[in-house]
């Protein structure tokens, strides 16, 4: 388990245990078998995983993204053997945040890591990791966001006091359960926590310098080698049940930088037809039957926005499970827009999955955007300023109209229109 | 006129077995709101037919836990192609729906071929034995003959026993997952074909596929794949998003249509549209714009 204290990694919620995978069959999905809190019947071996609660609502077991505020959006976490989908935005400027705070949960919860670049070397994106707050220090900043914005979020509000009713995107760090950390941006993290920590990275220019002649294959080499790769790993560390004798079970947590882009040897960004078209979604494929049947979770970026062939991007999203889309305004008209002025992007829950479950837990909020402050990304609710304007000037309010189009699209997977009346 | 008479939402009186009542069977756990709908029971299931599901910018997926419990309770025997999801994810959704698919498959009525386990099975290692999901090892698309021995040999009628089952089912979730894999659209419309000569015709079975409508994300070979299927499907059940976006009390919009009836008596390609709200252990279903959220 991580060594360092910063952060009192025991993370051992109250009262919530889940029950172990079946010995014969390892499938990442399991039910607790009583609804109730307390301490199961002792007919399974109990034990509980660090860095992982049971949903809610099902009982699966699910994992923090490094993002208090997205588990919250995401259902409480993301589940184990599910795959993250996170569309990168045009310059790549945020994705690679979401990236990092996925892997130093892990580091910081004790899980074990499996890092993927076509373009960095797995050690130095490490190395870049943000350091894990404690919660003195978040206090801190939240004081100095809080007096810089000159918003006192415990001053009660005298003529909007039903405003203050209205739950806050994000919580705190709650101390009695260690699930979701807080990171500083700005720093890094220290450097024995990442030697304590157990993770595997896949460079690929090491791995495809080696052999030339590769038998004719369905997919990419690159794509085979790591798909290879990742195999081996899950086998021989023993995430999917193959090996009992392991005392304590783990979580694996791997990391998929840029998948899709050309450095990966795939042509499906640069071309509308290309002869590797497959290669993409047959991959995601043998990902999610190597993820499902063992205790890992997978984030995975990917340059969308690049890709031409929009039926790829449906397929893509049809075989991932939970898909989130970041949105920039850097380059774009919506960054002189008044309406997004303290943003610096819209993100898109896209896609959730319906797990063990008829029906899923999806929030209310669908107009959600980011922010990066100097030492933290935050995710708000986004919405409209008040016209505060005496005259109703026609520019305005059809800026704001505009603007109000192009505000929650709506989670595509659930119910997509042409017009935007969400309610 | 007559077909006016018929366009009341409870009694649609269209198969020879229909129930004038509605039902109320209470160990039935899977949807019997749809059931009405669909004016089918277990009991009084018809024969022969293939059902297309689809789903355009909504995620259909209830409608396959629905078909898939409703052939078990009919004591049907069902080869179930599950290959999006794991076999516990349908097993635990089925117990809400009131049954137990790992029963099912112990006694021999459910024959199950998980697609994402036998992927990785077959891709890692070769096999001795031919296997359904082989063409995952070659980089040329090839056909699904395979497969469609997997199914004939799971849904083959036993000689000389008495019928155990009342008659073979074919299920599959989902074909579009065919495509994503490498195959082409042809491939996949032949081997529904095959399977509805063997099934339907040969053994008086019956076939549920679900397709994904990509909409307008322009995916030629789905919507080749889709259409080739809405034009030889006996019914069409159609999961739609609303056309005005997310809403918490209606997740969606059902459109039923009925192709091909099987009585020439009765009224040609008859078009129903429901909108539905999905629940923990069912779906209910209203007329549109009559949800209770709304009224």
């Amino acid at each position: 388990m991580a060594a360092a204290g910063t952060c009192g990694t025991g993370t051992r919620s109250t009262g919530s245990v889940v029950a172990a995978a079946s010995t014969n069959n390892v499938t990442s999905f399991h039910r607790r078998g009583p609804r109730a809190s307390g301490a199961d019947s002792g007919c399974s071996r109990l034990v509980s995983i660090a860095g992982t609660r049971p949903s809610v609502r099902n009982g699966q077991l699910l994992v923090s993204t490094g993002l208090p505020a997205l588990d919250q959006l995401l259902g409480g976490g993301l589940a184990v053997g599910t795959v993250l989908l996170i569309e990168e935005d045009k310059y790549n400027i945020y994705s690679p945040l979401l990236f990092k705070y996925f892997l130093a949960e892990g580091i910081v919860s004790g899980h074990a890591l499996l890092v993927a670049s076509a373009k960095e070397d797995p050690a130095d994106i490490l190395q870049k990791l943000p350091a894990p707050l404690i919660d003195d220090s978040y206090k801190k900043e939240c004081d100095e966001d809080v007096c810089s914005h000159k918003t006192e979020s415990d001053v009660k509000m005298k003529i909007a006091w039903r405003y203050q009713l209205l739950p806050k995107m994000e919580a705190g760090p709650v101390s009695s359960s260690r699930f979701g950390h807080y990171y500083d941006i700005s720093k890094r993290i220290p450097q024995q926590l990442i030697e304590t920590s157990k993770w595997h990275g896949f460079f690929l220019p090491e791995k495809i310098s080696s052999t030339f002649n590769v038998e004719p294959c369905s997919l990419t080499s690159g794509y085979m080698k790591l798909l290879q790769f990742i195999q081996n790993i899950i086998y021989e560390e023993g995430f999917d049940g193959s090996n009992p004798q392991k005392k304590q079970k783990n979580i694996l947590r791997i990391g998929i930088q840029n998948l899709g882009s050309p450095l990966w040897g795939d042509d499906i960004c640069c071309t509308e037809n290309c002869d590797t078209s497959h290669s993409l979604t047959k991959f995601l494929y043998i990902l999610r039957g190597l993820l499902r049947t063992s205790l890992s979770a997978c984030i995975i970026t990917m340059p969308t926005h690049l890709i031409q062939n929009k039926a790829v991007i449906a397929r893509v999203t049809n075989l991932s499970d939970t898909v989130v889309g970041l949105e920039s305004f850097i380059g774009s008209e919506k960054e002189t827009n008044p309406l997004y002025k303290d943003y610096h992007g819209l993100i898109h829950i896209r896609q959730i999955p319906r797990l063990n479950n008829l029906i899923y837990d999806i929030s209310d909020v669908k107009d959600l955007a980011f922010k990066l402050k100097k030492k933290l990304f935050t995710i708000e609710r986004l919405h409209l300023p008040p016209d505060l304007s005496d005259t109703v000037s026609r520019s305005s309010k059809q800026d704001l109209a505009e603007s109000a189009k192009l505000l929650g699209p709506g989670c595509g997977m659930m119910a997509g229109g042409k017009k935007h009346l969400d309610f | 006129m007559w077909w006016v008479l018929l366009s009341s939402l409870r009694c649609i009186h269209y198969s020879p077995s229909s129930h004038p009542a509605p039902l109320c069977v209470p160990e039935l756990g899977m949807f019997p709101e749809l059931n009405n709908l669909l004016n089918t029971s277990p009991e009084g299931a018809e024969q022969g037919k293939l059902t297309l599901l689809c789903d355009a910018k909504t995620d259909g997926s209830f409608l396959v836990h629905h078909f898939l419990s409703f052939y078990l309770k009919a004591n049907c025997k069902v080869c179930f192609v599950a290959l999006v999801q794991s076999f516990s994810h349908y097993n635990i959704v089925g117990q809400k729906l009131g049954v137990s698919l790992t029963a099912a498959r112990e006694r021999g009525q459910l024959v199950v071929l998980e697609g994402l386990k036998s992927a990785v099975d077959v891709f890692f290692q070769p096999q001795e034995e031919p296997h359904p999901l082989q063409f995952l090892r070659e980089a040329n698309a090839g056909d699904l003959q395979l497969l469609y021995a997997f199914v004939r040999d799971a849904l083959e009628p036993v000689d000389g026993g008495e019928a155990v089952w009342r008659c073979p089912v074919l299920l599959v979730d989902d074909l579009s997952a065919l495509l994503s894999l490498g195959m082409g659209p042809v491939a996949v419309l032949d081997f529904v074909h095959y399977c509805r000569a063997t099934v339907c015709r040969e053994w008086k079975g019956n076939v549920v596929v679900l397709v994904h409508d990509s909409g307008d994300a322009e995916d030629e070979e789905n919507d080749v794949l889709l259409n080739g299927l809405s034009h030889q499907s006996h019914l069409i059940l159609r999961a739609e998003g609303l056309a005005t976006g997310f809403c918490k009390d209606v997740h969606g919009q059902l459109r039923i249509l009925w192709r091909r009836p099987l009585q020439p008596t009765a009224h040609r390609d008859r078009n129903l549209t429901y909108q539905y709200k999905i629940q923990d252990k069912s779906v209910s279903f209203f007329a549109k714009g009559m949800s209770p959220a709304v009224l």
